[in-house]
């Protein structure tokens, strides 16, 4: 990876200030790069005469790619979500979180690939195939966001944005060796943002460092009038600056020491609480006994809001249709069976079976009650504590095909990063070192997980730019062309 | 757990129609997930309120009038599979 392939957003940035790099150069630098994609992490790239909806480069962000996930709506652009059933849509409007972007002189580089509508921990729900670890090909790069994590890891984009339902951010970017972060639902709009779970869903960045991740989170972030649930965050976002940690309370929970974590990813998640006590912050102990029943809940709730929100493919009003020889329901449902991979299917048998007469209390009513709980254990730890940490993942990137089979083992990957969804909380992944896979293999890097109260997104950024820094991770893939 | 019966019901709930090599499928993966989901039905949350939504919103409300332009009518139908005549055009509900 050349050494301009490997700056960060931020450092790019003082580079164009300081008239020593332009944003073409880096644009251009990237395109290329992205057109030796070994990786399968695109699903469509900007091309010189061919930039698509690229932007015209003018604002603070300098003419500066950047990637964007392929559920994100970009007027004229594919957009597929993933998704055989949206192949050839191109939206005929920009989703806010892109527009923001654009508007701030970022330019769109391309589309990358993601497990079908997110759904997925290890981008292999693809309708277009998988996308490979930088790190090491025949791994996983996490999911749903794998195409978002894997450009930015393997030197195809300089950062990138994705969506966070229940993880898809964190975990990827924790297998990908990079810095993603969830912020609070409501933070930024999910106008344009192909809907999966909608109380969940929320968009963030994808990053080689936190302060890019804080840079970038200060465009999204704010109130849009096309989105009713959108808030933004008060006072805006700004660089970190956090030298140390003192004076900060960071809580483990309880429940952690009985968890099942691959010994690797153990060892370096104690040894990054040490480094949070060299650098002046305190350790406590604190507990969320509801989080564990997170999983059960999430694949509750996620499907049958999903259910409801996939209703909308039947062939009508964009994306394929088959079947239209038959009648309506024919066509309806030959375009559904046709057109949704076997996860999609799965989550919306599951969320309509949740959501039917007679399981609805049982299933749906039962599991928001559980989420009431586990925003309340959160409160309950924030009374005592600034943030909460925990490993990422469970383990470090899993080889190709090695959970498809088993629904469930895949889902409990998001073992550690669905309670914050729940809770509507932010919660960053930082990378923290690496460790050998359970079984053996070359070493892989792990994520540091913390989590912040809603809204106290610069709080957390600020912490872990201080804990980047202390870490001081440097450790980079062998190289995504090379 | 849930039964072949159930599952062929719910995929007519939501309009796919499975393969019988699907609905086997279904039937064992919905089951081992039911399963593990079914471990909240033993908890006590009585007098617990449940939660649809974490942001603390209520009736959010704008002035009268459009914040947005609506998208010309053939700007929308041109990612329809069959526009006709300014309308999505679809197979009869009635088979014939």
């Amino acid at each position: 990876m050349s050494e301009l392939l490997s700056l960060s957003g931020v450092e790019a940035l003082r580079q164009i200030d300081a008239g020593e790099l332009s944003g073409d150069e880096l644009f251009s630098a990237y395109v290329e790069a992205a057109a030796g994609d070994e990786l399968g992490a695109y699903l469509w790239r900007a091309e010189p005469g061919r930039p698509g909806c690229a932007g015209h480069g003018d604002g603070p962000l300098a003419g500066i790619p950047v990637a964007v996930k392929d559920i994100f709506c970009t007027e004229g652009v594919p957009t597929t979500a993933g998704s055989r059933i949206l192949e050839g849509y191109r939206p005929p409007y920009t989703a806010t979180a892109v527009q923001r972007l654009t508007d701030a002189g970022a330019r769109v580089l391309g589309k990358t690939n993601m497990d079908e509508f997110a759904m997925g921990s290890s981008n292999e729900n693809s309708a277009y195939g998988p996308v490979l670890n930088p790190w090491d090909r025949e791994r996983v790069p996490g999911g749903s966001s794998g195409g978002s994590a894997a450009v930015v890891a393997g030197g195809l984009a300089p950062w990138s944005i994705g969506t966070d339902t229940g993880g898809s951010i964190r975990q990827p970017a924790a297998f990908c060796g990079i810095v993603g972060l969830k912020p609070t639902y409501g933070a930024v709009s999910r106008y344009g943002m192909i809907a999966f779970a909608s109380s969940l869903d929320q968009c963030g960045p994808l990053t080689r460092t936190v302060s890019d991740a804080a840079l970038l989170l200060g465009i999204l972030q704010g109130r849009d009038p096309l989105d009713s649930t959108s808030v933004g965050i008060d006072g805006g976002i700004s660089l970190p600056d956090r030298e140390d940690l003192s004076g900060l309370r960071f809580g483990v929970p309880a429940e952690l020491a009985r968890d099942a974590v691959d010994s690797g990813v153990r060892t370096i998640f104690e040894q990054t609480l040490q480094k949070i006590e060299e650098l002046g912050g305190e350790i406590a102990e604190v507990s969320l006994p509801s989080a564990e029943h997170g999983i059960s809940a999430y694949y509750v709730i996620a499907p049958a809001e999903a259910s409801s929100n996939l209703a909308r493919y039947d062939g009508v009003r964009y994306g394929m249709r088959a079947g239209g020889d038959g009648d309506l329901i024919e066509m309806y449902e030959t375009t559904r069976s046709q057109g949704f991979g076997a996860e999609v299917k799965r989550r919306i048998m599951l969320g309509t079976y949740a959501l039917s007469s007679g399981y609805y209390e049982a299933y749906y009513g039962q599991a928001q009650k559980v989420r009431t709980r586990i925003a309340q254990d959160f409160s309950g730890a924030f009374e005592a504590v600034d943030f909460v940490v925990t490993p990422t993942a469970p383990s470090v990137a899993f080889k190709l095909g090695e959970k498809t089979d088993d629904p469930l083992a895949m889902y409990m990957n998001d073992f550690f990063t669905v309670p914050m969804s729940l809770a509507g909380i932010p919660a960053i992944s930082i990378p923290a070192g690496l460790a050998e896979p359970d079984g053996g293999g070359p070493r892989l890097p792990v994520g540091f997980q913390i989590a912040a109260p809603a809204f106290a997104e610069q709080r957390l950024l600020d912490a872990a730019y201080a804990l980047e820094r202390g870490i001081g991770f440097d450790a980079r893939p062998g190289g995504a062309n090379g | 757990m849930i039964d072949r019966e159930q599952v062929l019901h719910v995929a007519k709930l939501a309009r796919l129609r499975l393969s019988d090599e699907e609905v086997e499928r279904m039937v064992g993966e919905l089951s081992g997930i039911l399963d593990h989901v079914d471990r909240i039905g033993n908890l006590d949350l009585e007098g617990v309120e449940p939660t649809s939504h974490v942001v603390a919103l209520e009736n959010v409300l704008r002035p009268d009038g459009a914040p947005w332009q609506s998208l010309p009518r053939d700007t929308a139908l041109a990612p329809a599979p069959e526009p006709y005549e300014g309308a999505f055009r679809v197979p009869s509900p009635q088979a014939e």
